[in-house]
């Protein structure tokens, strides 16, 4: 099965949108490419602007399974790519041995059957048509990893020595993300699209908050993005991202507030600022100067 | 936009005929990488075939086109945007003061980059001359503010084989091994060969990794005789192991010099350095500069676990306050802080400046940094760390 096309960025961010992920014209442009240039997506961009979250809208309008590969330092290619079933191996070589007039030869070449490999995420994208294949975090894998994985996405294809190679019909759609904790190495970039992710703006924003929660009202819609905006601007050591601007105004909702104000702010504000420093700042300078304007 | 936009933009010869829309923008990719962007040919093609599958006649389109497939880094944006506004839109003013990166200053730096290296040089090096240990030695422990020139040339030999490495620690990555756990995989892989049966054990044991190792250095005004070995310190630290290294410098704004240091011949490198580094012989906002690294790479996961080496005199101009809170931030994200301060090798050196008294609390090694020897204990020091 082939990949869904879209005519143009503007046909895709309709599409997006359709699923409740709001993508401005870069965004749109950006996965546009991908899928018409069948090109990895390199996405960067700060914790919680919504890098993931286009994986998962983009798995959804193209009708294709997501599959996620979380990356962590020491990663390698048995657990990304695929590994053999040394369990059952053996289990059909015992049950072999027992067959008086068994083929040592036919035994052996049975074992490497493709009934015992064991897919991860990797090939698992490969041998799924339509797929999207979501690489998160590949900035905490170490660069082994990724020399590994320019052979991946180059070919769609993998060789498994005992099986020969296996190769994709339809190229999943690849998106990698990463926080940027240490520079990723320009032979993989060169091979992908580049796009920085920056924090919405207010409408999109105050759009976005109203989609994910449409019991929150408009305005308290409002008054949590551009308290956010603010804060965002206020030299922190980790500027609230879109998904803790939900979850602020989640929380508000929830402790029943329908006004921010100082107090309800002071409450709540757990769940914008994730450091203590950040926190004490701001009660600091002042909520009621956050919450203004 | 309108459409037939491109039309328009500024050609420098008024009088030459319209170019087509390859040559148009085969120039905008030939002037980003004059504005130092990271522009190769098989992105140059990525564009070409982006452009094409979007619509050449609308302005944003060839603006995302370029930028999703020339750019590669945040850093690259602002010369980007720069580079696009003066060459479609011939904003020339936008091409000079947007531009993130300044025209470089000359590197007032006497490294003795096209002095010839004569054969008499090569040949001393090898000669055991009774003379020549004591002139190295004394050169060794000569302030790098008084060197001559003569003196310098000999030095960057020196400063070539020091390669200061960072201790390893143990990563999370398995290895084969002989020694440590057993490695149920292999182990099984060759019980098949012998048809199941276990005859041999394999071993596996934890890859032994160098540990990260990042330098930041001041290239303000007051450092200005000391820019130039640490440079060569810290191409030599790249050239020893590229990856886990990190090489900054600061003085009114934070550069990354890391790529350029990459070079392998240390005069290319450090010339190349020089020439990224917009800010040489200005004034040190330490807390400010320190502040844009945590924010925009240590917290990240660059200064994380690993071994930070600031070479400053630690003359703040800024507020001595916020340069102690980032001194903290820094301390609890790093394995070891190390601070090497030129004048800390002068005889009755006090650390009373604001900056230091600010600093001192969260270093972990306070150094000397004003000689070769002093450079050479360094290194050993961020082995040992």
């Amino acid at each position: 099965m082939s990949m869904k096309q879209y005519d143009d960025p503007q046909a895709l961010a309709d599409a997006l949108d359709s699923t409740d992920y709001i993508a401005d014209e870069g965004l749109a442009t950006a996965a546009f490419l991908a899928l018409r240039m069948g090109r990895p997506l390199f996405l960067e961009g700060d914790a919680g602007v919504g890098k993931t979250a286009l994986a998962q809208a983009l798995a959804q309008v193209l009708d294709a399974e997501l599959i996620r590969l979380q990356c962590y330092e020491g990663i390698d290619a048995s657990q990304a790519l695929y590994d053999w079933d040394f369990a059952r191996q053996m289990l059909h070589l015992r049950a072999a041995e027992s067959v008086a007039d068994a083929d040592r030869a036919e035994i052996e070449q049975e074992l490497y059957d493709r009934r015992f490999l064991i897919a991860r995420p990797l090939l698992k994208a490969l041998e799924t048509s339509p797929s999207v294949l979501l690489i998160d975090e590949l900035d905490r894998a170490d660069d082994e990893f990724e020399a590994f994985l320019l052979e991946v996405l180059a070919e769609s294809a993998v060789t498994i020595p005992e099986l020969g190679t296996i190769k994709a019909t339809t190229p999943p759609l690849t998106v990698i993300t990463s926080n940027r904790t240490r520079e990723v190495h320009d032979a993989l970039k060169r091979r992908c699209l580049y796009h920085w992710v920056a924090h919405p703006s207010f409408d999109r924003e105050v759009e976005i908050i109203r989609r994910r929660l449409p019991e929150v009202s408009e305005s308290l819609s409002r008054q949590v993005a551009a308290a956010v905006g603010r804060l965002r601007a206020a030299d922190l050591l980790k500027p609230p991202g879109v998904a803790e601007a939900i979850d602020w105004a989640q929380a508000l909702h929830l402790l029943g507030v329908r006004e921010l104000t100082p107090e309800s702010a002071a409450r709540s504000l757990g769940a914008v600022l994730k450091y203590r420093e950040d926190a004490e700042r701001v009660v600091a300078n002042d909520l009621d100067k956050l919450l203004a304007g | 936009m309108t459409s037939g936009w491109m039309l328009h933009y500024v050609d420098k010869e008024a009088s030459a005929p319209a170019r087509g829309v390859d040559e148009t923008l085969l120039g905008f990719a030939r002037m980003l990488r004059v504005a130092g962007v990271d522009v190769t040919p098989d992105r140059t093609m990525s564009m070409l075939q982006a452009v094409e599958a979007l619509d050449v006649l609308r302005q944003d389109d060839v603006y995302w086109a370029g930028r999703l497939t020339l750019c590669s880094s945040p850093d690259d944006l602002p010369k980007y945007d720069a580079g696009f506004a003066a060459y479609f839109e011939g904003k020339e003013a936008v091409k000079r003061a947007g531009m993130a990166v300044e025209q470089p200053r000359p590197m007032h730096l006497p490294v003795g980059i096209d002095a010839p290296q004569g054969a008499e040089q090569e040949e001393s090096d090898d000669d055991p001359i009774p003379g020549q240990a004591t002139a190295q030695e004394v050169l060794r422990h000569k302030d790098f503010a008084d060197l001559s020139e003569a003196d310098r040339q000999a030095l960057k030999r020196m400063f070539e084989l020091l390669a200061p490495a960072a201790a390893s620690r143990r990563s999370r990555r398995y290895r084969d091994s002989h020694t440590g756990i057993t490695d149920p995989h292999r182990s099984i892989r060759a019980a098949m060969r012998t048809g199941g049966e276990l005859t041999r054990l394999q071993w596996r044991d934890r890859r032994v990794r160098p540990r990260k190792l990042v330098i930041i250095g001041d290239v303000s005004g007051s450092m200005a005789p000391y820019s130039d070995a640490l440079l060569r310190f810290a191409h030599a630290a790249v050239r020893r192991n590229p990856v886990s290294t990190e090489v900054f410098t600061l003085g009114t704004r934070l550069t990354r010099v890391t790529r350029e240091l990459r070079l392998r011949n240390s005069d290319k490198a450090l010339r190349a350095a020089g020439q990224a580094i917009p800010d040489w012989s200005g004034g040190t906002q330490l807390g400010e500069m320190l502040r844009a690294f945590l924010d925009r790479w240590g917290q990240r996961g660059t200064a994380r676990r690993a071994i930070v080496v600031i070479f400053s005199d630690g003359w703040e101009r800024g507020d001595p306050a916020l340069l102690g809170e980032q001194m903290k931030r820094l301390h609890r994200l790093a394995h070891k802080v190390i601070w090497a301060n030129p004048h800390k090798g002068h005889a009755g050196y006090e650390p009373l400046t604001a900056g230091i008294v600010a600093a001192l609390p969260s270093i972990d090694e306070f150094v000397a940094g004003h000689s070769f020897d002093s450079y050479a204990k360094l290194a050993r020091l961020i082995a040992d760390a």
